[in-house]
C-alpha cells in the first residue's frame, strides 16, 4: 500500500516560493496500475522524488509499504530503494558498465550472491528481449533498447513497486507501445506500477485507474479513467 | 561482507581501466606534482650534505708558545675534553707540526734550506678543536681565553674564523627554517593539485554517483571503488616519481662530487630509498583516498 497524506511540497528559491505539490492525498492499492497524469510542471516528476526519497516533503506524509519515506535517514534510504524500482526518462543508466553489468549492479547493491546474480540477470534482459546485447554499452543501444535496460534493472530484485517517470518522453510511438506492454505485463505479474505521462494516446488505452493533476493539487481520481485536458 | 568487498576492488580496477584517458591524465598530473615535491627533498638533503661536509671542515686551533710543557698542554686538552661542547681534539706535537710543515713544502728548496739553518725547532704544538655545533665554537673560543691559560697559549684562531663561522651559522639557519617552510608550503600546493585533479575526475562521474544512488546503493558501495581508484592513482604515480627521481640522481650524482669531495651520491640516494620510496607511495596513496572521499561525498546526497 502506498499513502500520500496531506502532502505539500514547496521549493524555496531566495524569496520565491514555487508549490510543487499542494494538499495531495491519494492511496495506491497493492498490484495496481496507476497513471499520474498532467501538463510539465502539474506535480507528476514530484510525486515520483517523494516515493523514492530523492526529495522529502514540506508537509504531510508518505508511506511504501512498511517504509514512511520523510522519517527515513539517508542511510537507510537505499533499503527502501530496493523494494522500488525506478525508470526515467532520460533512462539514467550507468555509461561505463554494459547492459548485463547495468542490471546486474542492482542485484550487487542489494548484496546478492553472485550465483544469483549470473541466474537472474540473463533472464532479466531475456525478459525485456535484449539477451543478446547483454555486452552492449549504452551508447551502443537505441533509445528504446536502453529504457528496456533500465526496465530490467527495475525489475531484477522484484519489487512491490515499479515507478516509471514519463518512460516514454524520449521514445517514438512503436517503441513506447513496446515499453508501456513491458510495464502491463509486469503489473499482470504481481507488481504495483505507477506511471507518471502526458500521453494521451497511452493513458486513454490503458483504460486504468488514471490520477490527475493541476498545481500540484490532485483534481481527478478515476477508476477507469481518461487523460482529459482542461 | 567479503563479496562487497570483492564487488568494491573489482570495480575499482574496472573503473580505473574503462576511464582509461581519464586515470592517465589524473596520474601524469599527480606524477609531477610528487616528482617536484620529490625533488624538493632531494635538494633539500643534498643542502644539509653540503652544509654539513663544510661544517666539518671548521675548527678552532690553540697554538702554544714554543716553551709550553707537553704535559701543560696536554692538562688543557683533558679539561677542554670535559666540556660538552666539545666534539673530538687532536693534539699536535712541536714535532709532529715539523713534520707535517716539512712534507708540505718537500718541493720548496728555500723553505728547507731556511729550517735546516735554524736549530731549534720554530713551530709550536697546538690543539684542533671541533665542537658539536657552530654555535658552540665561541663558547670554546672564551674558554681557552681564560687567565690560566694565558701563560701557555699564544694564539686561539678563532678570531679569524669567527666571521666564517658566523657566516655559516647563518646560512645553516636560513636554510633549515627556509627548506621546511618551503616543505610545508610545496606540500599544501601538491595537496591542493592532486585533490582538485581527482574531484575534476570523480566531477565527470556525478550522474554515475547519483544513478547509483537511485538504484538503491549504499554510500559505501557506491564510494568504495573510487577510493580504489585514488589509491591507484597514487600508487602508480608514486613508483613512477621514484623510477624518474632515481634517474635523475643516477645520473647527477657525479657532479654532487663537485660540491662536496668525496661523497657518494648515489650510494646516499640508495641507502634512504626504501624511507623516500614509501614516503612518495604514503603521500601519493594517502592523498588519493582522501580526495576521493571528500569529493564523492558532495554527490551522495540524494
Amino acid at each position: 500500500m502506498i499513502i500520500f497524506q496531506n502532502v505539500s511540497k514547496i521549493y524555496k528559491n531566495n524569496s520565491h516560493e514555487t508549490i510543487a505539490l499542494d494538499d495531495a492525498t491519494f492511496h495506491v492499492k497493492p498490484q495496481e496500475f496507476v497513471s499520474l497524469v498532467g501538463k510539465s510542471g502539474a506535480g507528476k516528476s514530484t510525486v515520483i522524488k517523494l516515493l523514492i526519497g530523492e526529495d522529502m516533503p514540506t508537509k504531510g506524509k508518505v508511506v511504501i509499504g512498511s517504509y514512511n519515506v520523510n522519517k527515513l535517514k539517508p542511510i537507510e534510504m537505499p533499503y527502501l530503494r530496493r523494494k522500488i524500482g525506478v525508470i526515467f526518462q532520460d533512462f539514467k543508466l550507468l555509461n561505463d558498465k554494459t547492459a548485463y553489468e547495468n542490471v546486474a549492479f542492482a542485484m550487487e547493491v542489494a548484496g546478492r550472491t553472485p550465483k544469483e546474480i549470473m541466474e537472474f540477470t540473463p533472464q532479466a534482459l531475456d525478459m525485456v528481449g535484449l539477451k543478446e546485447k547483454a555486452s552492449n554499452f549504452p551508447r551502443e543501444l537505441s533509445g528504446g533498447e536502453k529504457q528496456r535496460v533500465a526496465i530490467a534493472r527495475a525489475m531484477i530484485n522484484h519489487p512491490d513497486v515499479l515507478v516509471a517517470d514519463e518512460p516514454t518522453g524520449n521514445l517514438d510511438p512503436v517503441n513506447s507501445a513496446d515499453i508501456i506492454k513491458l510495464l502491463i505485463k509486469i503489473n499482470e505479474l504481481g507488481t504495483t506500477v505507477i506511471l507518471a505521462t502526458h500521453n494521451k494516446d497511452i493513458v486513454d488505452n490503458l483504460n486504468r485507474r488514471v490520477i490527475s493533476l493541476e498545481d500540484g493539487k490532485v483534481i481527478r481520481d478515476e477508476e477507469r479513467g481518461k487523460y482529459i485536458l482542461v | 561482507m567479503f563479496t562487497n568487498f570483492s564487488r568494491i576492488i573489482k570495480y575499482g580496477f574496472v573503473g580505473f581501466w574503462r576511464n582509461g584517458w581519464l586515470s592517465a591524465a589524473t596520474i601524469a598530473i599527480m606524477f609531477l606534482v610528487l616528482v617536484g615535491f620529490g625533488c624538493l627533498l632531494i635538494f633539500s638533503s643534498v643542502t644539509n650534505i653540503f652544509i654539513s661536509d663544510i661544517q666539518d671542515k671548521i675548527d678552532i686551533s690553540a697554538y702554544f708558545k714554543t716553551d709550553a710543557p707537553e704535559d701543560e698542554i696536554l692538562k688543557i686538552k683533558k679539561a677542554l675534553e670535559s666540556l660538552t661542547e666539545v666534539k673530538s681534539i687532536e693534539y699536535i706535537s712541536r714535532d709532529e707540526a715539523l713534520k707535517i710543515f716539512k712534507l708540505q713544502h718537500q718541493a720548496d728548496d728555500t723553505v728547507s734550506q731556511a729550517l735546516e739553518e735554524l736549530s731549534v725547532n720554530p713551530l709550536s704544538a697546538s690543539l684542533n678543536i671541533k665542537a658539536r655545533e657552530l654555535k658552540d665554537y665561541s663558547v670554546i673560543a672564551s674558554y681557552l681565553g681564560k687567565e690560566d691559560f694565558k701563560n701557555f697559549i699564544s694564539k686561539v684562531s678563532y678570531t679569524q674564523n669567527v666571521k666564517v663561522i658566523d657566516r655559516l651559522k647563518r646560512i645553516k639557519g636560513i636554510v633549515e627554517q627556509g627548506g621546511f617552510v618551503m616543505i610545508v608550503f610545496i606540500s599544501l600546493i601538491a595537496a591542493l593539485i592532486i585533490f582538485n585533479t581527482i574531484r575534476l575526475a570523480i566531477y565527470s562521474n556525478r550522474e554515475e554517483i547519483g544513478i547509483m544512488r537511485l538504484v538503491g546503493g549504499s554510500n559505501f558501495f557506491i564510494r568504495g571503488p573510487y577510493l580504489i581508484e585514488g589509491m591507484l592513482y597514487g600508487f602508480i604515480s608514486g613508483v613512477l616519481s621514484v623510477g624518474i627521481i632515481s634517474l635523475l640522481v643516477y645520473y647527477a650524482a657525479p657532479y654532487l662530487k663537485i660540491f662536496v669531495p668525496g661523497i657518494n651520491g648515489w650510494g646516499y640516494y640508495t641507502a634512504r630509498l626504501s624511507g623516500f620510496f614509501m614516503w612518495q607511495l604514503a603521500f601519493g596513496i594517502g592523498l588519493g583516498i582522501i580526495s576521493s572521499y571528500i569529493a564523492v561525498r558532495k554527490y551522495l546526497k540524494i
